[in-house]
């Protein structure tokens, strides 16, 4: 063992004050503090174990290594443009969609995008989240003159918008190329792209909860050209439906490998899989239930050990909710959802969140949990700290 | 579920007519009246009771890591109940009145004597009520209520004497705080009042009202309530008498740390009184963070109960009052997600499934759940689900129904011989 790595595994092994109870992670506790790779079989193991507190210390003794007591939190608005989605029938765990003409169905105007994004002027928000369906006739066009348009109007807020899916969706109908879709809204003033869309790789899992859906390769490609672009994106997996404890790990290692040839990903989001009002739900007979809270906390910290090439971990307090969030700081989280404001696509499937905190209010849930918040720009650079 | 405005609401006995007195805020929900926020001071340590024992306390609180305090109520728990049984209850809460004059400022549930929404149960309603429950396989009733002084002591005794004649079943009632009502209007000794309520079919005692057992904070959220001594005093009396009770915190009301470890070590020692006695004891300990919507404290500035407040609250429970056998989750009020990861940091007892509840609802908190729903939230943390009954035996197929209730039918049967 060089000389660095004894160091590491002396400086995290002290601070490894709990070591695991469950025996299968004995090794896995090893390897952790040596600072080496999981393996898919120690990842299948982790997500396979009941030892939540003994999984917790691993990756809370990895996450202080990398981030000390520091975590980042956001003040942010959502924006969901549009809910018409050409996936509303094949999507079945999304509860957001709709057709054209169904009901509910919406499509702002850039007028009403930009009042909808001032109405939180007062409070100081730093970064537009921007979602929605796949609007057939949406063109590229439209997000470049509301993302203009909201930097005109909003000087210095930051904007991370569309997945990989819309990406791939718009170079569809414009009849051009990823790269020149993420060329036109990069110069229009996206900084970076949430990941969403990747739901879980898996070809049967894909097949049975989001069929038409943009293939496994076909997402990791998109932010493979981001990355190559300068645009740095998040990264996500939807558990919590019919995908296998496999299926997770294999997703989690088409992420790393991806993180090692690129380096672009700024943050892992696990995002818990919501049953109400979407067809998934009603056939699975889990409408009204949740993922549990050890669920959420173990995606959580196995996103911590397993990624040990990505920065930052997210919990989603909107899914996990505030309380879970909080605790999941001592989960080998760093990293907590911002403010929101009027979440629509988990409330749609029964989240029974909040549609948004305050900032105070998220400041307070991490001093609570006695860590240290930082409000964080887009990169992930310090803005403040208290 | 049956919310509290689709009860029946009966006229209060003829006998009684409803003291001459302007209710301060007409009441129906969300319309009461919001409260200005008094100040409260925390006593110094020095000033408290068990002063030594709240600084190795807060020591500990101040010095453990959130995962190190879990691990070890954690370790603590398995050494209580090695089998892996994480148990619960199938009961149904029934609140015989909402008519209450006590007006907790942390209470969403009650109403005023004058108020069109007050309302008091009859026999054969909350008869109805046992047998639906009993129906669908519940083991007891939880019933509780209003401090509602135009209830004579006979409407309790007869009420008991009712349900045990013609719907038989385990009561888990009347919380300390109803317990001193009914003492005052029937001017009885507390020892008498609890022997006829046992005699007459009263087989536990829930261990609400507890609040914070600080006069300091009681006197900020509940000043017409009883005191802490009271409240003590009535469940030390009901373990003398022979009866099992529960101990309860509800936090998050503007208390401090010192506040939540005096309440713990008074019931710790209170307990070691009761289990050296050998009659009576708390079988179970349950806290839960204060619910502030629609009471007349919602907008105070408080800090409210945190995530990580319900985990180190009940880590301590396990690891202070180590002298109760239970740690009960309150899924109720912190959902399914923190119930459930409470169950690692030292609970070891689901609590009970609600087939009715209307206090915790009224605050629009409304974490309900089927049985199938808490069986898969149990075992998907790596524990066995088992049905129990009051006394925390588990529950087996063709055992005759609640122990504790078989035993307390034989000892009367051999008293009236």
């Amino acid at each position: 063992m060089s000389s660095a790595l004894a160091s590491l595994a002396d400086s995290l092994d002290t601070e490894l004050r709990i070591r695991p109870a469950d025996p299968r992670l004995f090794a896995i506790a090893d390897k952790v503090c040596a600072g080496l790779r999981l393996t898919p079989t120690d990842g299948l193991a982790l997500f396979e174990s009941n030892d939540l507190i003994g999984i917790g210390a691993l990756a809370d003794a990895v996450n202080r290594q990398k981030n000390g007591d520091r975590v980042f939190v956001c003040a942010n608005q959502h924006l969901n443009p549009t809910n018409v989605c050409i996936l509303r029938t094949t999507c079945t765990f999304c509860s957001f969609a709709r057709t054209p003409r169904e009901d509910g169905a919406y499509t702002m105007t850039l007028e009403e995008a930009f009042h909808e994004a001032s109405l939180v002027r007062d409070t100081p928000v730093r970064e537009f989240h921007i979602v929605g369906g796949l609007h057939p006739r949406l063109r590229v066009s439209y997000y470049e003159d509301l993302i203009r348009g909201l930097r005109e109007r909003h000087p210095g807020v930051e904007i991370k918008a569309l997945t990989a899916v819309e990406i791939a969706h718009l170079a569809r109908i414009e009849k051009s190329t990823i790269e020149d879709v993420l060329v036109r809204l990069r110069d229009a003033g996206m900084q970076t792209m949430p990941g969403g869309g990747a739901e879980v790789f898996a070809k049967g899992v894909r097949a049975t909860i989001a069929q038409r859906k943009l293939a496994a390769e076909e997402w990791i490609d998109v932010h493979r050209k981001a990355h190559g672009l300068g645009i740095r994106t998040n990264c996500t997996l939807l558990y919590g439906h019919v995908e296998s404890m496999q299926d997770r790990v294999d997703h989690l290692e088409m992420l790393r490998d991806l993180q090692d040839e690129t380096g672009g990903f700024l943050t892992y989001i696990p995002l818990a899989y919501h049953p109400d009002n979407n067809e998934l739900g009603a056939e699975l007979g889990r409408t009204g239930t949740a993922t549990t809270g050890f669920d959420d906390l173990k995606n959580l910290a196995i996103g911590r050990l397993f990624l040990d090439n990505v920065p930052h971990i997210k919990t989603h307090w909107i899914m996990n909710t505030a309380k879970v969030s909080q605790v999941a700081l001592h989960f080998g989280v760093d990293d907590l959802e911002g403010t929101v404001r009027r979440e629509r696509i988990y409330h749609e499937a029964g989240a029974h969140t909040p549609e948004g905190m305050t900032f105070s209010e998220i400041v307070r849930l991490v001093k609570d949990a006695g860590k240290k918040p930082v409000e964080r720009n887009v990169h992930y650079e310090e803005v403040r700290a208290w | 579920m049956v919310k509290p405005s689709e009860q029946r609401a009966l006229p209060i006995l003829e006998a009684m007519t409803p003291r001459r007195q302007d209710p301060t805020m007409g009441g129906s929900v969300g319309a009461r009246r919001q409260l200005d926020q008094p100040v409260y001071v925390p006593a110094a340590v020095e000033d408290r009771p068990y002063a030594d024992e709240i600084r190795a306390w807060s020591d500990v609180i101040a010095s453990t890591p959130l995962l190190e305090l879990g691990a070890r109520a954690d370790a603590l728990r398995a050494q209580r109940h090695p089998d892996g049984v994480v148990s619960y209850i199938v009961d149904r809460n029934i609140n015989y009145t909402n008519l209450c004059v006590t007006d907790c400022r942390f209470c969403a549930f009650y109403r005023r004597p004058k108020d069109d929404e007050a309302y008091v149960l009859s026999y054969e309603e909350i008869g109805r009520k046992i047998d639906a429950a009993k129906a669908v396989g519940a083991v007891q009733i939880l019933m509780q209520g209003g401090h509602n002084p135009y209830l004579p002591l006979d409407w309790y005794l007869n009420l008991l004497r009712y349900i045990k004649e013609h719907h038989p079943i385990h009561v888990h009632g009347f919380s300390a705080s109803e317990v001193d009502m009914m003492r005052k209007v029937s001017k009885l000794p507390l020892d008498e009042l609890l022997r006829q309520l046992r005699e007459a079919g009263l087989d536990s005692m829930p261990g609400a009202g507890a609040e914070v057992l600080v006069d300091g904070v009681r006197d900020f959220i509940a000043p017409k309530k009883i005191d802490s001594n009271r409240w003590l005093e009535i469940h030390e009396a009901a373990h003398e008498a022979g009866m099992l009770t529960t101990a309860t915190m509800m936090y998050g009301v503007g208390e401090v740390w010192e506040d939540r470890l005096e309440h713990l070590l008074k019931l710790k020692h209170t307990q070691a009184r009761s289990l050296a006695r050998g009659r009576g004891h708390f079988t179970a300990f349950i806290t839960w963070s204060f619910q502030p919507s629609l009471t007349e404290m919602q907008n105070w500035s408080i800090d409210l109960g945190t995530g990580m407040d319900y985990l180190k609250m009940t880590a301590l429970s396990r690891l202070l009052l180590d002298n109760v056998e239970n740690v009960q989750v309150s899924y109720v009020t912190q959902g399914p997600k923190m119930a459930q990861i409470a169950l690692r940091f030292g609970a070891n007892d689901f609590g009970s499934l609600m087939i009715e509840e209307n206090v915790v609802s009224a605050t629009g908190i409304d974490f309900i759940m089927p049985e199938q729903e808490i069986c898969r939230i149990i075992e998907d943390a790596g524990f066995r689900p088992a049905r129990r009954y009051q006394d925390y035996n588990l529950a087996q197929p063709d055992d005759g129904g609640c122990p504790c209730c078989r035993r307390h039918h034989g000892e009367l049967i051999g008293s009236v011989m």
